[in-house]
């Protein structure tokens, strides 16, 4: 094996070095928004059983997810709901095997990523 | 021409009959999710921060609860299959099983907390 020629030979892309296509990378974030967003899925539930503790414990919840810390998982998460929701759209598509031509892809994943800005904004200034 | 037998085909592939029922779930609890988190969403932004009134105004309304119970049933759910799914595509062996029962039990935790929670409101207001 001495004499093989190991080197200038083209490797396979590796992961570590391949450049990801936008597509693979909002599956990605697809994954870890739906893993994220049950941060604000525990702050949520804890407020609602804190409601059904005692007014003066829920004072407590419902001040905890209004301050700066509250505030910032709760729409840390709310990015995340909508950007998982935009992308699961897109996946009942790729279900009904609609969808998959490159140009198509490369315009939805732009629709995924502006939807997710847009219904968080909306969100905050509608609710 | 194989010698392999039948079931020496088809070992290790994965199960046969009930094979899709965990992607189906998934993709039936997504479908319901998508009006539900509209749903929730609206009563909820409107509630929080609002104090204890708020809340028991919001929520002591039945619509407004049962949206919330289902959005945390269905959620708890999707939650829980996703999550299986994530574990045991990067892990193996016992980690795999420990993880997959914790995730199932936080999430059936969660949302017997939130269900139970959200009617006692009701039946409170």
């Amino acid at each position: 094996m001495a004499d093989v020629n190991r080197g200038n030979r083209p490797l396979s892309p590796h992961l570590q070095i391949y450049r990801l296509p936008l597509v693979a990378k909002i599956s990605i974030m697809t994954r870890i928004t739906g893993v994220g967003m049950m941060a604000g899925g525990i702050l949520v539930i804890w407020w609602f059983v804190a409601g059904a503790y005692s007014p003066g414990y829920f004072a407590v919840a419902d001040g905890l997810l209004t301050s700066w810390f509250g505030k910032l998982v709760l729409i840390g998460s709310l990015w995340a709901l909508w950007f998982h929701f935009a992308n699961g759209i897109r996946h009942f598509f790729f279900d009904l095997g609609k969808g998959f031509d490159l140009p198509v892809v490369a315009r939805s994943n732009w629709y995924v990523i502006g939807a997710s800005v847009v219904l968080t904004v909306l969100t905050l200034m509608l609710v | 021409m194989s010698y392999k037998t039948d079931y020496n085909a088809v070992a290790g592939l994965g199960r046969a009959n009930e094979g899709v029922h965990h992607f189906w779930m998934q993709r039936l609890t997504s479908i319901a999710l998508v009006p539900l988190t509209i749903l929730f969403l609206i009563p909820f932004g409107r509630a929080l921060g609002g104090g204890h009134e708020a809340l028991i105004a919001t929520y002591g309304q039945f619509g407004n609860a049962v949206t919330a119970i289902l959005f945390i049933a269905v959620a708890c759910w999707h939650f829980a299959i996703g999550m299986q799914v994530v574990i045991e595509d990067y892990l193996d062996g016992g980690a795999r099983l420990v993880l997959v029962i914790l995730t199932k039990l936080f999430s059936a935790t969660l949302a017997v907390c939130g269900v139970l929670a959200v009617a006692t409101i009701l039946f409170r207001a």
